[in-house]
């Protein structure tokens, strides 16, 4: 199966990208399931998504997914949170991944809802499970869990059984 | 006034609140609270094997559930970069689409029972059943099948089968017939639904629409045609699209949906080849018993994957398939370890359920009850 068929339309557009972005990005490269990935520094995150919306070949209209990744166990490849962001072109069946690596104190990137509507959920969600700010979110709450709850349960650090167990003795 | 629906309650479809912001009786601003049904399965999925997760992906569309194996070990597939054979790929097809079917008589009956046509609910889950003892009889379950297995699936087709799919088959186009018949020219339904709850197709595309509700919006974008899977580019089948984005659309478009999942399960019954129903990948696949048996490989890949589970290679993937509802996308993050390290499922309902507020603003309460079944939020799916 073929993520990308025409893999030079999406491999220029990176290029593009990258020329356009200098420093701030990295060489494009596919994964094993043939969708190529580039890594972004957070501060050109809206521009990259911008860039690819409006291209005109690559013309990436779809956000497919937004989503976070917590490399606490494997300092050595980099910061420690990764945003990732999972763009689709329906005209022309094309998949593309942008990263962005964000530190351990106080994450926070811009928010991509200028670009994409359906990012207003997503970073919700990344916001509840993960904790990483989005900044200019028209509502940076809560999604999945309650209001009141404390920790991000997607971090490594917080355990899988959590941290208020209900304990059911003989007088209960 | 703020009147608050939910989360029990006879109208939503599973455990959904929905906070409405009422001007007298027309809804101004409408803010859906989910979360009742997060089971916090992306966090189990770090500590249990490759294998175990495949139950928890059934009980995500818990009325497709077949659907939502496909697409995990699509993506552990992918991983590994194993094949899987034809016999297993023809099969999954099947059942996706008999899956399929099913997701959409369910979406369509409660819907249209939301807005009070109660005799094609009927008539729908009637055709469910049939559908159920077919499932029964090819996976031991009804509703939570877990029938796929990395590299194929896990048990060969019992005898009879062809003909019990194709008595489906017969009869879910019967049922479609009498419900058009009840329905598509009810000066009542016509009145309830054309018209309401419309989105547009520019905002569906940047909401991250996808499935049905895109296709009820004019755009013709499917992913077994976009990025083709399993065998779906030998068969021939259109794809509806309606271009009204409201509650009739969506309706419209899943009818003639499971008359192309009719079709497509006619070609491919035709041709279901011979052979091995499981990848021959000893290392990542259970060996069959004469291995285990007679060989010391299929001795020891039998005791390490029992005990140890797969460990695919370090890299990551992200595999979809068209589910009823949408695009189910599942990106896997793998650091060689026997539990993935990230597993994220891409929900279609919670791309949908956000675009709520915008197709309610302005109509009235029953309205809502009307395109919320419309939309077809499954709470397992949404909140994971």
């Amino acid at each position: 199966m073929t993520e990308n068929r025409d893999k030079d339309v999406v491999a220029d557009c990176l290029e593009e990208l990258k020329s356009h972005l200098g420093e701030a990005a990295s060489e494009a490269a596919p994964t094993l399931d043939g969708i190529f990935t580039i890594e972004v520094q957070p501060s050109a995150i809206i521009e990259s998504l911008n860039f690819l919306r409006d291209h005109l070949e690559g013309d990436f209209d779809m956000l497919t997914d937004l989503t976070a990744v917590d490399w606490m166990n494997y300092p050595e490849t980099g910061e420690r949170f990764e945003v990732v962001y999972l763009l689709c072109s329906t005209k022309s069946n094309h998949r593309v991944r942008v990263k962005c690596r964000l530190g351990e104190t106080g994450p926070r990137v811009a928010s991509a809802t200028a670009v994409f509507k359906g990012a207003e959920w997503l970073e919700r969600e990344v916001w509840d499970l993960f904790g990483i700010r989005f900044d200019g979110h028209p509502d940076l709450r809560r999604i999945m869990l309650w209001e009141d709850f404390e920790g991000h349960p997607l971090r490594k650090d917080f355990p899988t059984r959590g941290y208020n167990p209900v304990e059911r003795t003989p007088e209960t | 006034m703020i009147l608050n629906v939910g989360p029990s309650h006879p109208a939503t479809h599973g455990v959904l609140q929905i906070v409405v912001e009422l001007e007298g009786e027309s809804i101004m601003r409408v803010d859906p609270i989910v979360g009742y049904l997060h089971r916090g399965v992306e966090k189990l999925a770090e500590c249990i094997t490759y294998h175990q997760f495949i139950p928890y992906t059934d009980r995500l569309n818990y009325v497709s559930s077949f659907l939502n194996n496909v697409g995990y070990v699509m993506a552990v597939e992918k991983l590994i970069g194993i094949e899987v054979p034809e016999r297993a790929q023809v099969i999954r097809v099947i059942l996706s689409e008999m899956s399929r079917i099913m997701d959409h008589l369910v979406c369509l009956g409660a819907n249209v029972v939301d807005i009070g046509a109660f005799t094609p609910f009927l008539y729908m889950f009637y055709a469910r059943e049939k559908a159920y003892d077919i499932l029964e009889e090819v996976c031991g379950a009804r509703m939570t099948v877990s029938y796929c297995r990395v590299g194929g699936v896990a048990r060969d087709l019992p005898d009879g089968f062809e003909k019990k799919v194709l008595d489906f088959c017969d009869l879910t186009e019967s049922t479609l017939k009498d419900v058009e018949g009840l329905l598509n020219k009810n000066r009542i339904f016509l009145d309830r639904t054309v018209g309401i709850g419309v989105i547009s197709q520019e905002d569906a595309v940047s909401y991250g629409f996808t499935g049905p509700n895109l296709r009820a919006t004019g755009k013709q974008w499917d992913i077994r045609r976009a990025f083709p899977y399993l065998t779906y580019d030998r068969y021939e089948f259109d794809i509806p699209t309606h271009d009204g984005g409201d509650i009739w659309a969506r309706y419209w478009v899943r009818l003639e949906e499971m008359r192309q999942s009719v079709r497509i399960i006619r070609q491919a019954l035709k041709d279901i080849p011979d052979g091995r129903i499981i990848s021959d990948d000893f290392k990542h696949v259970l060996p069959d018993k004469e291995e285990v048996y007679s060989s010391i490989e299929g001795v020891i890949h039998h005791f390490e994957q029992i005990v140890q589970g797969i460990r695919p290679p370090k890299g990551e993937v992200y595999a979809s398939v068209e589910a009823a509802n949408g695009e189910l996308g599942y990106y896997l993050v793998s650091d060689g370890e026997r539990s993935p390290y990230r597993l994220r499922i891409r929900p279609p309902c919670f791309i949908y359920y956000q675009a709520l507020e915008q197709m309610v603003r302005g109509h009235i309460i029953p309205d809502l009850v009307g395109i919320l079944g419309s939309i077809n939020i499954i709470a397992g799916e949404l909140d994971r």
